[in-house]
């Protein structure tokens, strides 16, 4: 909406002129001005300024709803109320019936931990036809780091859904939906996207996976600050295709270790700052997610997959609708599965953290620091 | 005061200097025909002219007849207004306590803290509260949910309507007992319904929503507070300006500001948080800059201190520095379950 044209929006023909003849023709370009830079650039009075800038941001602001319609328009229109069911009874439970539609989740954890064996388990399901629980459409698979296995695919569909997958012919159509895509550089990325817009409506395309984010910008050789600015446009773009395409999108994320004097905080907590040190004595690498605390506010389901005590843990780390939730979960010849449907509830931050069996020697035996409640 | 500062085009402007009005005292006994022929404009034009220039000078001489200077409340009349203001409640005793009662009508409150530290759903839980009804103490009123994110999750407002009918209820039994006349009876959907939704994808809408919020408060009287989750998100990709972003940043500020006052709500922002290095070491501080932190009225940080969710108030004309803690449950916000203190004054 932000490129209407203003002189289609019914302003007085008079002020409509100026604002043409001034090359201003797109609400953007209006309202990225104040009203007194209009004032001195297109020479009328205040109140013209003021009357023409309210006409423009009536027709260009978007119509509002109610949360109510909002509800009642989800429940009619999308399957399961709009969830993709991981088939993970316990966290489906927690999520409310699974992957939510049109938001980014986030799958996050040390490598080899099970992110793509959990990518891949969705990309079946989501191919599957609605009968087996399934959303019966294509899948878009981004694998960025060529890890996917076509056939551990298989595998997977044969030791989950036997009776589809023993079925002629149906396994070649399962996977013959599945379409992969391997960029290699961001810019090849980047073009992608771009053509996955158009083709998400027009082919049916149920599920979007990108395996792994991180991955992309850490071969741009960029440090800092600068590699977060790099995946601002594709953020922001993914988000919007998630939102209006309303399906669910996956994406997973790396690790990296954190040094002690990255330890952040608020200046206000500065005079607790040696506690929190002393707090981190022992683990000497302290992992974080790769790509920093601006994606991380753009994802609204992160999942943090780590080990601990030679386990393997599914942790909801960020979720509107669940509280701060663990499952056990180990990974079979059939893929990921939960070895108990009751989460164990996490208090505080340990929910954020996450553990690497390579350390978990240092790690597991402090175990009774974490306290651990039983939900 | 000089002509060239009234709010007048460029080209009006350079008539007048030209015919050599440059004062404000120069016009104030002109009559507007006399300016007209003067300046060759039409007597419409210059009628209205001088209207501006006499707006202008109210500014700066007072009218002796009613108050001293134009527009002014005396800090007396200020204080009566402000013990009548309402507030409204987040549902966490000790966050309301260091709040001084609740989020503020008539202001602007931002809050900010780390991902999944509970922004939105402290958002979604104020959209609830602000329609306690007036018989359990509350405003009764609508709200406005502008989500430039997309991360409001309607299960999740679902499940605290769900929780806080069921409180509201039980509150109002309570009244009942003394006396008769209360009756609530709402429902769930009830409340998702005087909850207005805008989705905002661009920055451009978002200004264009602030301008127009105006116009849609006038039309939908009984909303009492503006949630903004979160101002962050559009102007922190997509510009190059950075002047530019915090000319329109701060235009926006005002906007609200005026809003709040002129409406009598309450506005909420809520902001993401950056890292900053100060000192060759890093720290966490909120988005989008310096010129944009004094914009607004109270800033609260929401922060993890230990395994406790807290809130720190970090700036207030009023309110002393001080933190609480609080935590997130199915219900929605609530108080801290720890037998910590729980406030705790800096």
């Amino acid at each position: 909406m932000a490129n209407k044209l203003i002189n289609q929006m019914g302003l007085p023909k008079s002020i409509a002129n100026v604002f043409a003849a001034r090359n201003i023709t797109t609400a953007k370009e209006a309202l990225s001005l104040t009203e007194f830079e209009l004032m001195e650039v297109l020479d009328v009075s205040m109140a013209q300024v003021t009357s023409a800038i309210a006409r423009i941001s009536e027709i260009t602001c978007p119509p509002y709803q109610t949360v109510l319609s909002l509800m009642e328009q989800r429940v009619q229109m999308e399957h399961m109320g709009g969830h993709l069911s991981t088939q993970l009874k316990g966290l489906d439970q927690a999520l409310c019936g699974g992957i939510p539609f049109g938001v980014l989740t986030e799958l996050v954890g040390p490598a080899g931990i099970g992110k793509t064996q959990f990518c891949l388990k969705l990309a079946l399901l989501a191919s599957l036809p609605a009968s087996c629980g399934g959303l019966d459409g294509r899948v878009i698979y981004i694998d960025v780091e060529s890890k996917f296995s076509s056939t551990r695919l298989i595998e997977i569909g044969v030791k989950s859904f036997p009776e589809i997958f023993h079925t002629k012919g149906l396994a070649q159509e399962m996977a013959g939906r599945i379409l992969v895509l391997r960029p290699t550089s961001l810019s090849e990325f980047t073009e992608s996207l771009q053509q996955i817009k158009i083709s998400l409506l027009q082919n049916q395309v149920k599920l979007l996976l990108i395996d792994s984010m991180a991955a992309l910008v850490s071969g741009e050789h960029v440090q800092g600050a600068t590699r977060q600015h790099l995946l601002g446009w594709h953020i922001s773009f993914i988000k919007s295709l998630a939102e209006f395409s309303r399906i669910p999108v996956v994406v997973t994320n790396q690790v990296r270790s954190q040094s002690h004097d990255e330890i952040c905080q608020y200046s206000f907590q500065a005079h607790s700052r040696q506690k929190t040190k002393e707090d981190y004595k022992g683990h000497d690498s302290h992992l974080v997610p790769a790509l920093g605390i601006h994606w991380a506010h753009a994802v609204t389901i992160r999942l943090v997959l780590d080990a601990k005590s030679g386990k393997r843990f599914i942790k909801l780390a960020k979720s509107p609708v669940s509280p701060p939730l663990a499952f056990p979960f180990n990974i079979t010849s059939s893929g990921i599965s939960l070895l108990t449907d009751d989460g164990i509830e996490l208090t505080g931050p340990e929910i954020n953290t996450i553990h690497c069996q390579g350390h978990s020697d240092i790690i597991h035996f402090d175990g009774e620091r974490l306290q651990y409640r039983a939900a | 005061m000089e002509v060239g500062r009234l709010p007048l085009s460029a080209s009006q402007r350079g008539k007048l200097i030209s015919a050599g009005y440059t004062t404000l005292a120069s016009l104030s006994s002109i009559s507007p025909s006399d300016l007209a022929r003067d300046l060759q404009v039409p007597e419409s034009e210059a009628f209205e002219m001088l209207k501006v220039a006499k707006l202008g000078c109210g500014l700066e001489q007072p009218d002796k007849h009613t108050a001293i200077v134009n527009g002014a409340q005396t800090a007396w009349d200020i204080l009566n207004e402000e013990r009548l203001l309402p507030r409204i409640t987040t549902s966490c005793a000790d966050l309301d306590k260091i709040l001084g009662g609740g989020i503020n009508c008539k202001e602007v409150t931002e809050i900010g803290g780390v991902p999944g530290i509970g922004k939105t759903q402290l958002g979604i839980q104020l959209a609830v509260n602000v329609q306690i009804p007036v018989d359990c103490g509350g405003l009764g009123g609508k709200a406005v949910y502008i989500d430039t994110e997309g991360s409001f999750m309607v299960e999740r407002a679902l499940q605290i309507a769900e929780a806080s009918v069921v409180n509201w209820s039980s509150y109002s039994e309570l009244l009942r007992k003394e006396s008769q006349a209360c009756q609530v009876e709402i429902q769930p959907t009830d409340i998702l319904e005087k909850i207005y939704y805008f989705r905002i994808c661009t920055s451009t809408e978002q200004i264009a929503l602030i301008n127009y919020l105006d116009q849609f408060i006038s039309e939908h009287k009984d909303v009492k507070i503006v949630i903004i989750d979160s101002v962050t998100f559009h102007f922190r990709q997509d510009f190059e300006d950075f002047a530019l972003r915090n000319r329109l940043l701060g235009g926006m500020a005002l906007k609200l500001m005026n809003l709040g006052k002129k409406y009598n709500l309450a506005v909420v922002i809520f902001n993401q948080v950056t890292t900053k290095c100060t000192e060759g070491s890093f720290q966490l501080s909120l988005a989008l800059g310096d010129s944009w932190s004094h914009c607004c009225t109270n800033r609260v940080i929401l922060y993890w201190n230990g395994d406790e969710r807290n809130a720190y108030i970090d700036k207030s004309p009023s309110l002393r520095s001080a933190s609480a803690s609080f935590s997130v449950t199915s219900g929605g916000i609530r108080n801290s379950a720890s037998k910590h203190k729980r406030i705790r004054v800096m």
